[in-house]
């Protein structure tokens, strides 16, 4: 059985931020970034690993009730806060996974304080470009063009549930508070072009590191993959078939597995 | 009431499947599909539009700025001005505007409208647009969330580079400079007057009203959906405890005159053109997350519009676009009451013209505009005659 997470709101810097905090589990620290679109808070992903460490899923500035994105003009900004952040929680260092905006930050985090990072876990992470093969344009999607890209094309070993699926079609309403408050912050670090350098400071990464994709991922395509193993020194690559963008709540058992397994060395 | 002759200056050779074959009008029209050979031709049709517009008696010209836009074809509005001060004299030149946070440094759109003001000897009104999300989050790569922040740094640069009289240094979170000292500097004293085209954001009425310049609402949807703009701007302007003027508002309308009511047809395809091909713009491009803030959506003023374009985009043809007040079409009799009622209902006392809207060749246009100037701006010239502006250039009003 599993426990339902518990929240904690930690002040930082005599209130400018306020941020929200899952927390469930127990073990080794890990700390768990969400994405931009589709998935954010708390999932059965997060419970498997849960079971094995002490899960923490913090909500970025902007997102639920986490506030102070207006102080976070720039990725050093956001990477310095989630720095910060781990201060605040009494992390001296954890395992750190992210997925796509997330997994951005948590790469940041780890090239510029390479000893807060025990292991990485990247899960279809944002932060390259590729004329080749560019990242998806998702601030201009409708609800049915952002469906297609975030789930993988064919339905079989979806383990996302019919309210997983409602809960993104919701946020794509043109003019929903949903879609506006993820894609906001999304846009801040994301747009217009998701590179913003990391490329130049990804060799500073010390931890061992594992990079997750779904085969199927027309957000961000999983040739990216390649990019990330050949930026950070040592790292390992993992694809999953019949999985696209959101292959964590797709394949959510099979995922927390292998991320597991990696942590634990 | 003064009244504005404004030009879109589309491109009026898109494809008759262009709505099914192509996905947007705007950001990602191929531009394939522009033939430079009649670009030439319709920029010099377009500008005679204006010119004869003068002529026939309109107080100003209005142009604007688009980018990516097959039915705007003026990325910069400011080259189309120039042209218009050497052939004019009378009129006033209006550019709705220069999008402010789209120049880098923003000096740019300082040194450009004191050059206007100064060529056209001081007949010029200087417009400031936030920029619409396709212009400026999807064309010019702006990040939403930061674009308002952004653009009103840019305009307290562009005020004081107007009106400061020695050089001076400006330390701004996106703009620095160590010296600002513009060459010329406006004809205008302090500078020209400023109209602001918005959309229904809350933001936007604040901002306006707090600096007390004009607000425009430039839409394509009518005096029926545009009466709950103007009269959210009016509600603020009140609670704000400033008097009513109707010079203190904009609006923007098409209007098409026949010589009879039984012949209004003869603008049938140009409204179709216009509606169906011109305004073919998905709703994503319009409504970047973040472009408009939560507090603005909840106002609900932006979800209307949106609705109604949803609404008229799909099975409209061009009389259920008359119906809905979209267009303004018939005889001049016909024309001057419904006109009259639309600018009575909102209380603006600058109305822009659209008269040449979509595919609409020059002749037609040119028959159109004559027809208005004649036979209805006397009509309704008169509307808000109890009332002054101080937002028209000082010096044509003392002239």
């Amino acid at each position: 059985m599993t426990m339902p997470p518990e929240t904690l709101n930690i002040d930082m810097q005599n209130g400018m931020f306020r941020a929200e905090v899952l927390r469930a589990g127990q073990g080794a620290p890990l700390v768990y970034l969400h994405g931009a679109a589709g998935h954010k808070g708390w999932a059965p992903f997060l419970d498997r690993l849960a079971e094995q460490f002490t899960v923490y899923a913090p909500y970025i500035p902007g997102y639920s009730n986490s506030t102070g994105l207006e102080y976070l003009e720039d990725v050093l900004d956001l990477t310095l806060y989630h720095l910060e952040l781990m201060d605040a929680l009494g992390l001296e260092s954890a395992h750190l996974a992210g997925h796509f905006l997330g997994g951005m930050i948590a790469a940041e985090m780890a090239a510029l304080s390479p000893g807060y990072v025990d292991r990485l876990v990247l899960v279809a992470p944002a932060g390259l470009w590729r004329d080749d093969a560019p990242v998806a344009d998702f601030l201009a999607m409708n609800s049915a063009e952002l469906q297609e890209c975030l789930w993988a094309g064919g339905s079989g070993g979806s383990d996302a549930t019919a309210e997983d699926i409602a809960a993104a079609e919701r946020a794509m309403e043109l003019l929903s508070p949903e879609r506006v408050q993820d894609l906001t912050a999304a846009g801040k670090f994301l747009w217009p072009i998701p590179d913003r350098g990391l490329k130049r400071r990804a060799y500073r990464i010390k931890a061992p590191s594992l990079v997750l994709w779904g085969q199927e991922d027309r957000l961000v395509p999983p040739v990216y993959a390649d990019d990330f193993a050949r930026l950070i020194p040592g790292s390992r690559v993992e694809v999953f078939p019949n999985a696209g963008h959101l292959v964590m709540l797709e394949q959510s058992d099979t995922l927390a597995g292998t991320i597991a397994e990696f942590l634990k060395g | 009431m003064k009244m504005c002759f404004f030009h879109l200056m589309p491109y009026g050779y898109l494809p008759e499947d262009f709505s099914n074959q192509y996905h947007s009008v705007w950001v990602d029209a191929p531009n394939h599909l522009f033939d430079p050979k009649k670009g030439t031709q319709l920029y010099n049709d377009y500008l005679d539009e204006l010119e004869f517009a003068e002529e026939m008696g309109f107080d100003g010209l209005c142009v604007n700025e688009h980018h990516y836009n097959a039915y705007g074809l003026m990325p910069s509005p400011n080259l189309m001005a120039s042209a218009m001060t050497r052939r004019t004299s009378k009129a006033a030149i209006i550019v709705l505007g220069n999008s402010l946070a789209l120049y880098n440094p923003p000096v740019r759109v300082a040194e450009e409208f004191a050059m206007l003001d100064v060529l056209s000897g001081g007949r010029f009104v200087a417009g400031f647009p936030l920029g619409t999300s396709q212009d400026t989050v999807f064309g010019y790569g702006e990040v939403p969330v930061t674009l308002r922040e952004k653009y009103n740094e840019a305009h307290d640069l562009v005020i004081k580079a107007w009106t400061e009289r020695e050089p001076f240094a400006f330390n701004g979170k996106y703009t620095q400079l160590r010296y600002v000292n513009i060459w010329p500097r406006p004809y205008q004293e302090p500078h020209p007057p400023v109209w602001v085209p918005g959309s229904g954001s809350l933001e936007t009425w604040d901002w306006t009203i707090e600096h007390d310049y004009v607000y425009c609402y430039l839409s394509y949807s009518g005096y029926k959906v545009g009466k709950t703009v103007l009269d959210g701007f009016w509600e603020e302007v009140d609670r704000q405890g400033k008097e009513f003027n109707p010079y203190h508002a904009g609006f923007l309308q098409l209007v098409a005159v026949s010589e009879t009511d039984s012949q209004v047809d003869e603008y049938k395809d140009y409204i179709e053109y216009f509606f169906k091909k011109c305004l073919h713009v998905p709703g994503g491009f319009a409504n970047a997350p973040g472009y408009r803030t939560l507090r603005s959506i909840n106002s609900g003023v932006s979800t209307q519009i949106v609705e109604s374009r949803r609404e008229q985009a799909t099975d409209f043809n061009w009389m259920d676009y008359v119906k809905a007040g979209n267009v303004i079409v018939g005889s001049p009799e016909s024309v001057r009451e419904e006109l009259a009622q639309a600018i009575r209902e909102l209380r603006v006392g600058n109305l822009m013209l659209l008269l040449h809207f979509g595919d609409m060749p020059k002749d037609i246009t040119l028959k159109n505009t004559e027809l208005f100037a004649k036979e209805v701006m006397p009509y309704v010239r008169d509307i808000w005659s109890e009332y002054e502006t101080r937002w028209w250039p000082k010096t044509m009003m003392d002239a």
